[in-house]
């Protein structure tokens, strides 16, 4: 009984958090979303620490006496067909693949989101034209527009990365616009049109930092397809051209030798399997921390 | 309802020839002369020019398309390969059939295994019966057609000998593409299905049915399910792209002797006409399934039928 001790009032702090700490320890709670973060990481870690592990040209040199070797205290993840070490061009893949992944994921935001902007915002007849030409757009499937731009303009890092943001930016013109149309009829934006202010400046410090969670979750999201769209594209030779290390140029090469080496195929294959779960881990986690209502 | 319809028919011409419009568009931008590429590099370059007027390729841009819709639709005429110099239109159709019943195997069976799981699997919600093929669905969105082809590949065909792996003269060798162009959307539609079906169940009139009695079947069958259908139609739509690049990494898997096969491969021969129809046929059929699972959206959602019922009315 002596040590119940009754809480004043005045002993309860009502500490304001701000919105960040907040979706951090809702996100915090998510065990699957602590994984994929964990392991993200150390994804993260490996690449950008890979000069330190293994030196390039071992991903890209060669040595012939030592072909399609099994995984061996020398070579971690064995070698491949040329005699390459399959565990540097895992790791300078999966730079290469990141990379590309990273870059058109932003790109895409970048042009999507304003397009979807301008669209939701204004209506009318810009908003009609956008739509309709965006509608068309979306009547060339994905891969048949990578296929026509690749060839168009053949195969290397730049064109990779303009054929892949002109895949995945329609997602971002249509998911902004309907959260703009949204956003758009709420009182504060009404204030601020009342208050003079212009439309660039309401779209930016009033619209998108509204849309921010939905978009932030969406990006995360797409990185893992693009990380998947990418492999698929290097697997049909329409993206890293053949001696830059890629997975998906690995899994290509692996299957002529799925017989003699299947650690050729394995590697690379969970590699691709683990970075985009991670992804998809932390994008699913950052949904339910940004916005609690559609946890399910 | 009619002028929804009719609409949406209308809308199907401007969407076509914007199609072959952008595809066009891209496609000018290839660097190289089409008749140089045909004659070969001994021919001269009076020889050169006269064959570019000929086929009209010095015609300016719009000209140029016009005359490419008016021979396709008109004459089904889709122009000459450079590589196999014969007539494209020969070369692609028996291909084109191919990967569409490719395509349309991948529908229905990963509507036919997707949604089914998707509806159990929230109904079951926690249980062993949702852990279990959740988890499986999550590990699958993770993984390439490509890759899970290739799995299967090495499964059943190095390891267990059971199915051939390449062509599509029996039966068996068609489980093998199939399987691998239908289990990643059939995944995504498990996903898509739990979520619709979870978001459902928690509405206020299933509330409401459960509260005046209705057996657990009924509220799930008749309240929950028929909403939660709706964005699943769409979705279905939706993953029409994913499966036809499915399809063309089947074929270029199993060897199978579709239009998604012969463009990758015809790329490293620069074989424009080839590409540049092969992509037209696939991306019109795209347009025109897209129409339908509109039409089929409206048709079975009642506030659509009803938005347009007023109007007439």
């Amino acid at each position: 009984m002596s040590q119940a001790t009754v809480q004043t009032p005045d002993k309860i702090v009502f500490k304001k958090q701000s919105q960040a700490k907040e979706v951090w320890r809702r996100y915090k709670k998510n065990k699957g979303a602590v994984i994929g973060l964990v392991l993200f990481s150390f994804i993260l870690i490996l690449l950008a620490g890979a000069n330190f592990i293994v030196p390039y040209s071992a991903a890209t040199k060669g040595v012939f006496s030592q072909i399609n070797q099994p995984p061996s205290s020398e070579h971690l993840f064995g070698t491949d067909s040329y005699g390459r070490d399959v565990f540097a061009r895992v790791l300078y893949g999966g730079r290469t693949s990141l990379m590309v992944a990273l870059l058109a994921t932003a790109s895409s935001c970048l042009i999507g989101s304003t397009l979807g902007a301008i669209a939701g915002y204004f209506g009318g007849r810009v908003d009609g034209v956008i739509m309709r030409s965006l509608d068309i757009f979306m009547s060339i499937p994905d891969i048949l527009f990578t296929m026509a731009v690749v060839f168009a303009l053949g195969a290397n890092f730049q064109n990779l990365l303009i054929a892949l943001t002109l895949a995945y930016f329609t997602n971002y013109v249509r998911l902004v616009r309907s959260q703009v149309l949204n956003l758009a009829e709420q009182d504060y934006v009404e204030a601020a049109k009342a208050g003079g202010s212009g439309s660039t400046r309401i779209i930016l410090t009033h619209i998108l930092p509204n849309a921010m969670g939905v978009i932030i979750v969406n990006t995360t999201l797409n990185v893992a397809k693009i990380i998947l769209y990418e492999s698929t594209l290097s697997f049909l030779g329409l993206g890293m051209p053949p001696p830059a290390p890629a997975w998906g140029l690995m899994l290509a090469e692996a299957r002529e030798f799925m017989r003699a080496a299947p650690h050729l195929m394995f590697f690379p294959a969970v590699a691709i399997v683990v970075s985009a779960s991670s992804i998809n881990l932390i994008g699913d986690g950052l949904r339910d921390a940004l916005d609690p209502k559609l946890k399910s | 309802m009619y002028r929804y319809v009719i609409n949406r028919l209308l809308f199907l011409i401007p969407s076509v020839l914007g199609v072959i419009f952008i595809l066009f568009l891209v496609m000018s931008m290839t660097p190289g002369d089409p008749a140089r590429i045909l004659l070969g590099d001994a021919a001269s370059q009076a020889q050169v020019d006269e064959l570019n007027r000929q086929l009209g390729y010095d015609l300016p841009f719009m000209e140029k398309y016009v005359r490419y819709v008016y021979k396709m639709v008109v004459e089904q005429d889709f122009g000459v390969s450079y590589f196999t110099k014969q007539s494209v239109f020969e070369e692609i159709w028996p291909r084109y059939k191919v990967t569409v019943s490719l395509a349309f195997i991948g529908i229905v069976l990963s509507s036919l295994i997707g949604i089914p799981f998707g509806i159990y699997t929230a109904v079951r919600q926690y249980s062993l019966w949702d852990t279990i093929p959740s988890l499986i669905a999550f590990f699958i969105a993770a993984i390439p057609s490509f890759v899970l082809g290739m799995l299967l590949l090495y499964a059943f065909s190095l390891q267990l000998n059971w199915l051939p792996s390449y062509g599509i003269e029996s039966f068996s060798s068609f489980i093998m593409p199939a399987l691998a162009v239908s289990i990643p959307p059939a995944a995504f539609n498990l996903r898509f299905t739990k979520s619709s079906m979870l978001e459902s169940i928690r509405q206020d009139y299933v509330r409401t049915a459960r509260a005046k009695g209705a057996s657990e079947h009924t509220v799930i069958w008749k309240h929950a399910l028929h909403n939660a259908l709706l964005p699943v139609v769409t979705n279905v739509g939706m993953s029409l792209g994913n499966l036809i690049c499915g399809a063309v990494v089947a074929e270029k898997l199993f060897s199978i002797p579709g239009i998604g096969s012969l463009i990758v491969d015809r790329i490293t021969y620069k074989d424009e006409p080839v590409i540049i129809a092969g992509t037209i046929l696939i991306s019109v059929c795209f347009t025109v399934v897209m129409l339908l699972v509109d039409l089929i959206y409206a048709y079975i959602d009642p506030r659509i039928r009803a938005k347009y019922a007023r109007v007439k009315g």
